[in-house]
Formats: structure tokens, sequence, C-alpha cells
């Protein structure tokens, strides 16, 4: 199960290629989504439009270059361990779309057992 | 298929995922407790709920726990990795991801040796590494309280960002039908390990150890392993080993009737002991691992590491022998006390000054009994190494004898006070009065006259009536030894 970064910018290239309705399905399933058979196409389409567009760092990438996943050079940055005020209940569930006994209400999800 | 019948045919294969929850103070990435049972949502902020615009910060203390966790299981430490977001939809994280670590863990190849009937058995530890751990979901309307059938389910986020390390083995070849032994005792182990260094409670019953069993089985005689099945739900040291066992043979009788094993995660059934399937898993391109954006990489530093493996506590199974040793015991009594949670204890009242065999007579005896009719641990017993070593001493020095000493405890374990405060409220100190016990043996003597003759007349067995006549009449307060030998002498006969 290694995946190096390496490894990541040949996905990225396989990528480049045209994006399936299948694959789209299968996003659309880990992502809960719904789609009719038409929305296939048309989410294939502009899913294509944006690899492509991040795939154009490939282009840059040379093997003078190595790969970075964050902008600063910094390591080791901790907080100690200390506890911090939490908010309330009611702060918390504020926004919920809908709360039972102090529990945010979601719906059943399909396919999975917990 | 019946067990024995599976191992003649097939050979297991295990590996185990365990979790570990962290005792930090408070949460992996922001400052919230970690209390156990608090009420729902209240141990949330921001930051673990995933509002916007919150960052995540690395508690310190949770890397080196990890790290320390590592070293004591003989891993290398990472100089330098980083953390993953593992991205799923599930209401569990309200981020839809969790922050894990994906193939940059901070500790990785390492060991745990565990003993398994007397053999040590090495487990190979492909790695350790640091996530937050889920929210806890109820599913509400089914029939079982699963997800199946459920209307909906209601979410506490409480658990959602608590440090959680998961520690995961190499397959695990060759352990033939003690396998189920050998997953039980790499659990017991590491528990035990957790422990000693203090990182973590490890109640399996509250969750914050938690282990899934994976189980493949390969044809006698071939060299390609099969497919494993990821058993969850098991949570206690009992059911690690039933989870394997049962495995074991529902695979063997499905491959044995011409059927295949489906790679999937599949949830133990106390009750039973059997497993049903669950979930198909993932493949892990599905959770789109990619480095975490929002923490920078962690680079332990090489003296800092070295240092933390300098000042590791001595490691469960070493203290183990060291113990043995020292107390004399034998393998099978040593057992004893680490099936009964009761290595400790002794070794506390042993450090308070109690002779080991006395030390782990009470504690495996008399206070193994009482924990037992009160279903709780021995150590929640209301009693401390310290009073157990005192009740020793006073036998010790003559003024309690066993069965003085058994009320002594049992005053002690129901609130009377400390062991000398119970001895003064019960009147419970040895008759160590010479005139006193020879005016109840002169009692006893002439009430038995029939035995003080067969004793005079060479028959020394008998002596034992006349000094249970003595421990009566004294209440059991009479040193049985002195007593014995102050009849010998009255009745002028000598051993």
């Amino acid at each position: 199960m290694t995946v190096s970064n390496c490894h990541s910018m040949k996905r990225v290239q396989r990528l480049m290629s045209a994006i399936t309705r299948d694959e789209v399905a299968h996003l659309a399933r880990l992502s809960r989504l719904a789609l009719a058979d038409e929305e296939l196409d048309h989410f294939a389409a502009q899913l294509d439009q944006i690899i492509g567009a991040v795939a154009r760092v490939a282009e840059v990438a040379a093997d003078d270059i190595p790969p970075s996943s964050h902008a600063l050079p910094l390591t080791n940055v901790y907080r100690p361990d200390e506890v911090r005020p939490c908010l309330t209940p009611a702060e918390a569930l504020a926004a919920a779309p809908a709360v039972e006994d102090a529990r945010f209400r979601v719906p059943r999800i399909l396919g999975e057992e917990a | 298929m019946p067990y024995d019948e599976a191992l003649e045919r097939f050979e297991p294969v295990l590996g185990l995922e365990t979790h570990v929850e962290l005792g930090t103070a408070s949460k992996m990435f922001c400052g919230c407790p970690t209390t156990f049972g608090a009420p729902p949502n209240t141990q949330v902020c921001p930051v673990c709920l995933a509002l916007p615009g919150a960052l995540p910060t690395t508690n310190a203390t949770a890397i080196e726990s990890t790290i320390r966790i590592g070293l004591a299981l003989n891993c290398s430490i990472a100089q330098w990795c980083r953390f993953a977001r593992k991205n799923y939809f599930y209401p569990d994280m309200p981020k839809n991801y969790q922050i894990s670590q994906y193939d940059e863990p901070l500790c990785f190849d390492g060991h745990l040796d565990v003993e398994v009937n007397g053999e040590v058995v090495r487990i190979e530890i492909e790695r350790v590494h640091l996530e937050e751990d889920t929210g806890k979901s109820t599913h509400v309307g089914g029939a079982t309280g699963r997800i199946h059938g459920a209307d909906y389910s209601a979410v506490d986020y409480n658990r959602a960002g608590i440090p959680l390390v998961e520690i995961v083995t190499k397959p695990v070849p060759g352990t033939g039908g003690l396998a189920p032994e050998v997953a039980r005792a790499y659990v017991t182990e590491l528990r035990e390990v957790m422990r000693a260094l203090g990182v973590s409670d490890v109640r399996m019953e509250e969750g914050s150890l938690r282990c899934d069993v994976n189980v493949s089985l390969m044809p006698r005689g071939s060299s390609e392993w099969g497919t494993r099945t990821e058993t969850k739900n098991v949570n206690s040291l009992r059911s690690v080993e039933r989870a394997v066992r049962g495995e074991i043979e529902r695979q063997a009788a499905v491959l044995a009737g011409g059927g295949k094993i489906v790679q999937e995660t599949r949830h133990f059934h106390e009750d039973t002991g059997t497993t049903t399937s669950g979930r198909s898993k993932e493949e892990a391109q599905d959770y789109r691992y990619f480095p975490e954006p929002d923490l920078v990489p962690i680079a332990p530093d090489v003296a800092w590491v070295a240092r933390l493996k300098a000042a590791l506590p001595e490691l469960p199974r070493l203290r183990r022998g060291r113990l043995q040793r020292e107390w004399g015991v034998s393998d099978l009594d040593m057992t004893a006390m680490r099936n009964a949670d009761a290595v400790d204890l002794v070794e506390a009242t042993v450090a308070a000054g109690a002779p080991p065999a006395d030390a782990r007579k009470w504690w495996m005896g008399e206070l193994a009994r009482r924990a037992n009719e009160l279903v709780v641990p021995l150590a929640e017993l209301p009693i401390t190494p310290g009073q157990i070593a005192r009740v020793c001493a006073l036998v010790g020095e003559g003024a309690l004898n066993d069965k003085l000493a058994r009320q002594v405890l049992e005053g002690v374990l129901n609130g009377e006070g400390s062991p000398d405060e119970v001895v003064a409220a019960r009147g419970l100190r040895i008759v160590d009065d010479e005139g006193e016990l020879s005016a109840i043996i002169d009692r006893v003597l002439a009430d038995n006259a029939a035995a003080a003759d067969k004793v005079r007349g060479g028959k020394i067995a008998a002596v034992g009536a006349l000094v249970g006549g003595v421990m009566k009449a004294s209440r059991g307060k009479a040193d049985a030894a002195r007593a014995r030998t102050l009849i010998l002498e009255r009745l002028g006969v000598s051993e």
C-alpha cells in the first residue's frame, strides 16, 4: 500500500484521459449522491475539465523539482496538551438541521453497517 | 465445520488491527476534553465540529505517546512523516474526512513477543500510526439498534477527535490450532504494554481499546494465502479468541463446500460467538488519501526519540519474569495472578512490606473470592495493598492468626476502618496472655478426658481435637501452635 508522490503523479496523468461514466457513478456512490443517467454524462465532462486543468501541473513538474505537499518549510508545530473551553451544547447544535436528545439527527445511511 | 477438522484441512493466517484511544487531557487537534461518558455534544468546538474556518493544531503529548508506543513495540520511528486525509462520506466525522496517516506512519517494523502455554510467539508489527477517533452514532428505529432498518441516526461528537493510535500486525501464519489463543495473548500483552506506558486506560468495555480481527485460511500444503475477512465489534479478550475460532470454522465450511471467501467486514455477535457479513470493504483508493494540507509534517528529533527510548518503563513481560523469580512462584501461579489482574496489587503489597507468599495468598484467596461475589475488579475492592501488608505484619508478629486475619479483612472491606481499628473495635487480638490460655486449656482437658487419655497413651494425633476445643473456647483468638505445645507439655508427652 505504498503510494508515493510519483505514483500520484502517474495517476493524475492517467486521469487526463477522459473520465468515464462508470467513474462518475462510482464517485457518486462514495459521496452518497443519487445521480440520474443523463447527469452522469454531464458531470463526466465537467470533472474531465477540472482534472485536465489540475493535471497541467504535471507539465511543469520536471525531475529537478521535488514534490511538495506544503507551501511552508515548517515541521513539528505542536500545541501543549491543555484543555480549552468548548461550545455549549446549544451553540454546538444551533446549526444542526435536526436535533434529538442533544444529538445531531441525520438521515439513515444506506448500504452500510455502523 | 468442526474446529479440529477445519485445522486438518486449512492453516489459519491471523492479522490484528488494534485501536487505542490515548489518555490525553485534550483532543488530537483541538483543546476539547476527552472525558468518557460526558453528556452528548458537551465536549465539542468549532475544530472537531468542522465549522467553517476552523483549523487543527497537533497535540504534542499525543505525538510523544505514539512514539513511546512505537519504541515499546520495537519499531523504527519515522524521521519525517505526514498526516493524511482519509475521505469518506459518513456522519460520524463532520468534516467528511478523518485525519489519519497513510503511507507514512509515525512508527513501523516492530514486534511484540507474547506467551502462549509457556511458549514465546513473536508477533511482527507492520505499523503504528496516529489518527483521530470518530463520533458515536445511535441508530434509531431499527429492531436491533443496527443500521439496517433504522429510520435515522443521532450523532454525539464528544468522541470525534480523540487521539487514536492504530497498531497493525503483519500477517501471522503458523500458529495452527493455537491461532485463537495467540490472538488473545497478543491483545492481552498489548494492553499491558499500554498500561505500563501510562498512555491509555485501555478499557475494552468503554471502547478505549478496540480490536479488529483478520483471518484467512490456506489449504494445508499450499503456500498461497487465502482471502481475509475483518471482524469488528470484538469487545473483550474472550471475544477476540472466540471471533478467531468462529471465523476459522465458518471460512473452512465455505471453502470445503466449494465456495469463495469475500473480502469484507464482518460483525461479531457476543451471544452466539459467530460473525455476520457487514459492508464490502472500500478499496484504499476510494478513500482518496492525500497529505493533510492543514498540518505541517512531523520530524521527530533523533536525540529526543533516544531520550524517550531510554526513559521507557520496564516492559510487562520482562517485569513478570523478574517478579516471578523474586517471588519464587510457578508459571501456573503467575498466570493465575495475571488473569486475575492481581500482579500489580501483589507487587504493591510486597512493596509495603508483606512476604510475597502471604500477599499472593490473600489477593488470590479471600480477596479474589470477595471481588467475585461483588462482581468488581480486584483493584476496586475498598482495601489497599498497604492495609493487606499491615494484616500480614500482624500475623507475622503473632498478634493474629489466619482466621482472625480474615475477620480483619472483612471489617476493612465493610468500611470499619484500618486493620488496627478493626482489631481494636472487634477485639480480635490473639490470646497472648499465657495465664488466660492456661485456664482455657485446663477447662478443655477437663471436658475432654477421653481425648486427653488417648494422647497420654501415645496417640498424638488425638491432640487435634483438644486444640480445636481451645480454639472454640477462645472463639478463634488463641494461637493454635502455642496451644498445641502447651497441651502436650501439660500431658507430659513429647513428639
